[in-house]
């Protein structure tokens, strides 16, 4: 350890009224706002230069509305239990902070697990975009959206793209007008017809790979954050022992990152589930 | 974290009781990490210049071997001796991508910045030691995944230094490498400015004001921001090409690409190679600055420090360069006027590109007019910030011409380009960096580097310098295009062919006047005379530090006085009232 | 104000504010939902939607950087940093559409 001390280590500067670590991280969290400020921009320059169809008109065509809601309830709860594990620590009440700490960790672990879910529906759910029209339901279409069948042939990757290799032949079961599953009947592509397939993943379409790419940016914020509250409740006591002002202090940096996790989350969501 | 109370007592002699691994590897003291980016710095500086000289006899002597070290290259990068096209693209981009992030950026910011700014500031460390020595690492690990790229399959990146798409997503997978450690870069430059503003702003020294801070410190403050603001969308930028090579999106992929005759129908298409540019440049363009910020800084101490003068306008050089750091956000796409984004954007830009020229011309001018009237010093540091004054100005003005759309249109992607740019970053930047390396030698060693060498070191460069850069001018209003693997092809023998070769020969030349430089440097390290804690009688704090300044730095806290140019005042026994002594009335 | 020498008086009166936030933040969740499936069902233009869902936003933003992060009680030099940034969050969002938009008719 070195022996050194800092000035202002823990005395809050008369210019800027914080402590060194309180007034480091609001310099972080302007990064992360010219970070997630790019992604932004990216957003918009994307779907502002597009050709009418390629993007959705609304979110809430591709992605599951309710499931982002309760997501966003859960996130805004761990940042009210994250201020309240500071202001307990202000209290002096050190148990209680800890418990309000588990529970933000707690409510991130739920927040994941929804992502988790939206995720993996994405990727079971597919596209295919045919050379020419052909009737589907009564309707003459040029691509289908749905849920292939288990009769389906298993789709291979391409090594040198990434891409699914165009399968000999797809059954896919298509979408309800809606959105919904699994209601029409099931009907059989030949390969010969098919342009292009994907699953809604992030190569699905600009507006997929923002999705991706903005919420997993996200998500490792959420996974960082998590990694650095559980520390705190493992270590938390010692630090506490040692100097209750500096775990005070710490506790007020970790808040003040998590809070803009959720501030970005706040944009996040009507951004991309709701326009 | 560093600083308990209860151990307040002890300070230094505990720094010579850290084990070896604490004291010079994973050091947390500023100075020993300082030390350890300059010198890392220094040996990629080498590095990239070795590609340059190689790429520069494929340039002078085309389809020829390379002598000495051809045979020596892999298969990919040269057969038989002779650089091949891929080999002299790798080499192209890796000498711009080393030069810029893990050369000079490091050295002007993590080597000085890190060393030099506490103890202007009279703190006893950066805010978070520990953090400090996270970058270094974070840096040192993006710089050998950098060089790792050289020995993976299909070789290092390609797509020149900007890495613009689609060329690049369809790289081979040393572009991915590139990216990789291009966010490790960033994430160390990130961490680093977070640690200089809080010690600028937070760990000043009781009386030191923001208006008498050294105008160093005032060049690393606002370098520190471009590095905060600028770079994360670069970050970004950075994801999302990864996105696009490894999750097969199309961020940067325009609908109905055509690549190799194929038809890229795999891909959704929908996106934008004007996406990267705009977030590229958005981050690149304050680079600049970042690169041309510290060394300013570097040479106003020197020059204030050799006139025995207060530097002149010292107001006017701080709003200056807090007013260049400002709009250097707001002048990035004038390097996208040949993209087709559109006159309403090229006119904005133009417009605030000339305007940017305005602080800078206020810099110069202040500089040199510091040099009126004074006795001049001429040592070694002295004269390669004198220098860096013309080189500097050459390097600005010959950009006017690219700023204004019109001219730009003849001018963009010559050789006329890189004379611009690198009038400003190696006789410009890196003369300064030489300068500081001079100057504050004495600081970090205790001792003085020859001046018999350093004048020889000093010469030579400048002279060769010249030869290197200057013939580009002439080429490129002659229409030579850059990143040509074989000119002649272009050229047919004309006249700009010879010039190319007197670049080489200068480049050649060049890279022998540094051996000096290297002699000097280790010689006097541990043999050079030694000298007390301020050896050029300057003012600022750092030089009331014993020399080298112990772990902590100070031996007592100091207390600032007066501002930090007061030489020759009118009426004191002394030409110079360091910042740290009370004037008496 | 410091948060430095806060009593157990002040940060209890704190908490009472968490707790409106919070409830306001819940609401304005239900109310940005609620008035994006009005405006699908009213067939809204683009930039109405977009306006509202931003301005929602951006009053939940504000409650959670002012109340939960304690902006409202900070000094001015944190004012100046984060507004800079925000100048160079608005140029960097808006400057590169100028670029489709000046090349509307290309597609």
């Amino acid at each position: 350890m070195s022996t050194t001390v800092i000035p202002h280590d823990l005395e809050p500067h008369p210019l800027t009224g914080m402590y060194n670590g309180k007034f480091g991280i609001w310099l972080f969290l302007a990064s992360e706002i010219m970070l997630f400020g790019a992604l932004f921009s990216t957003y918009v320059l994307l779907r502002v230069g597009a050709p009418p169809g390629q993007w959705p008109a609304h979110g809430s065509e591709i992605l599951n509305v309710p499931l982002a809601t309760l997501n966003t309830a859960v996130l805004i709860s761990s940042s009210v239990t994250m201020v309240m594990s500071w202001a307990a620590l202000k209290m002096k009440k050190f148990g209680s902070a800890q418990v309000w700490l588990t529970i933000t960790f707690l409510c991130a672990g739920a927040f994941l697990v929804v992502k988790y879910f939206e995720y993996t529906d994405k990727f079971h759910h597919y596209q295919v975009w045919l050379n020419d029209p052909m009737p589907v339901g009564g309707h003459e279409v040029t691509t289908i959206k749905g849920h292939l069948t288990a009769d389906s042939p298993k789709l291979e990757c391409s090594e040198k793209t990434g891409a699914f290799n165009i399968p000999e032949y797809v059954i896919i079961t298509p979408d309800g007008d809606h959105g919904s599953s699994g209601h029409g009947e099931a009907v059989r592509v030949e390969g010969s017809k098919i342009k292009r397939i994907s699953n809604f993943g992030p190569r699905h379409s600009p507006y997929l790979a923002t999705y991706f790419t903005m919420t997993g940016l996200h998500g490792l914020h959420i996974v960082g954050g998590m990694v650095v509250i559980l520390y705190f409740m493992l270590v938390g006591g010692a630090i506490w022992k040692r100097s209750p002002e500096k775990y005070t202090n710490r506790i007020e940096c970790t808040g003040l990152y998590w809070h803009f996790v959720d501030l970005v989350w706040i944009f996040l969501f009507p951004v991309l589930y709701l326009l | 974290m560093s600083g308990h109370h209860d151990h307040s007592h002890g300070h230094h002699d505990h720094g010579h009781d850290l084990p070896f691994w604490r004291k010079y590897i994973f050091s947390v003291d500023h100075k020993m990490i300082g030390c350890q980016y300059t010198v890392t710095a220094l040996l990629f500086l080498f590095f990239g210049f070795t590609l340059m000289m190689i790429m520069r006899w494929q340039l002078a002597y085309p389809g020829q071997a390379i002598p000495f070290i051809g045979q020596y290259l892999s298969k990919d990068i040269a057969a038989d001796g002779v650089l091949v096209g891929d080999g002299y693209n790798a080499f192209g981009a890796m000498h711009g991508t080393i030069m810029v992030f893990l050369a000079i950026v490091p050295l002007a910011v993590g080597g000085f910045g890190n060393y030099v700014l506490p103890l202007q500031v009279g703190a006893p460390d950066m805010a978070f030691p520990k953090l400090n020595m996270m970058s270094y690492w974070v840096y040192f690990c993006g710089g050998v995944t950098m060089l790792t790229s050289f020995f993976i399959k299909g070789g290092a990146a390609a797509s020149g230094w900007t890495s613009y798409p689609p060329l690049s997503v369809f790289a081979s997978s040393g572009q991915t490498v590139w990216l990789l450690g291009m966010v490790l870069l960033i994430t160390s430059s990130l961490l680093g400015s977070v640690n200089f503003i809080v010690t600028t702003v937070q760990m000043r020294a009781k009386g030191l004001s923001f208006f008498r801070l050294p105008f160093f410190v005032w060049a690393q403050l606002v370098t520190s921001f471009l590095l905060l603001l600028a770079f994360p969308p670069l970050e970004a930028a950075g994801v999302l090409q990864l996105m696009d090579r490894l999750a097969g999106t199309s961020f940067f992929m325009p609908s109905g690409l055509v690549f190799s005759s194929e038809p890229q129908t795999h891909m959704s298409g929908g996106g934008s190679p004007l996406l990267w540019q705009h977030l590229f440049w958005f981050l690149a363009h304050p680079e600049v600055y970042v690169l041309i910020l510290p060394a300013m800084g570097i040479v106003s101490e020197v020059i204030a420090t050799n006139t025995r003068k207060p530097l002149w306008g010292y107001k006017s050089l701080v709003y200056s360069v807090i007013f260049l750091g400002f709009m250097s956000f707001i002048v990035w796409a004038h390097h996208m006027f040949m993209t087709g984004m559109g006159t309403t954007l090229s006119t904005f830009f133009q417009a605030t590109t000339m305007v940017i020229s305005v602080p800078s011309v206020i810099v110069l001018t202040c500089l040199i007019l510091s040099l009126y009237g004074a006795s001049i010093r001429y040592n070694t540091p002295m004269l390669f910030a004198l220098a860096f004054l013309p080189m500097f100005a050459i390097g600005g003005l010959t950009g006017l011409p690219l700023g204004l759309t019109a001219s730009d249109i003849h001018l963009h992607d010559t050789y006329y380009v890189i004379g611009h740019f690198h009038y400003v970053v190696a006789p410009g930047t890196i003369f300064a960096m030489f300068a500081g390396i001079y100057y504050w030698f004495p600081k970090v060693t205790g001792r003085k580097m020859s001046e018999f060498l350093g004048k020889l070191h000093f010469w030579p460069s400048f002279v060769f310098i010249n030869v290197v850069f200057m013939p580009m001018f002439f080429q490129g209003m002659a229409g030579l295009l850059r990143r040509q693997y074989d000119q002649t092809e272009q050229l047919h023998g004309s006249i700009a062919h010879g010039l190319t070769k007197m670049s080489s020969y200068g480049a050649w030349l060049l890279a022998l006047a540094q051996l000096p430089f290297i002699i000097n440097f280790f010689y006097s390290m541990f043999k050079g005379r030694k000298v007390d804690a301020n050896p050029w009688e300057s003012t600022t704090l750092e030089w009331a530090a014993p020399s080298p300044p112990p772990h902590g730095n100070f031996d007592k806290t100091p207390v600032v006085y007066c501002g930090p140019y007061e030489y020759s005042v009118p009426g004191k026994s002394k030409d110079y009232c360091p910042q740290h002594v009370a004037m008496e009335a | 104000m410091s948060h430095h020498e806060m009593s157990v008086e002040d940060v209890k009166k704190h908490v009472r504010t968490y707790i409106a936030v919070f409830v306001a933040l819940l609401v304005f969740t239900g109310i940005t939902v609620g008035v994006s499936m009005l405006g699908q069902n009213q067939g809204w233009t683009v930039t109405t939607a977009v306006l509202i869902a931003l301005f929602v936003a951006s009053i939940k933003g504000s409650l959670v950087a002012c109340y939960f992060m304690h902006l409202i009680s900070e000094k001015s030099m944190l004012f100046g940093i984060l507004a800079l940034c925000a100048f160079f969050f608005l140029v960097l969002l808006l400057i590169p559409v100028i670029t489709v938009s000046d090349n509307v008719g290309v597609h």
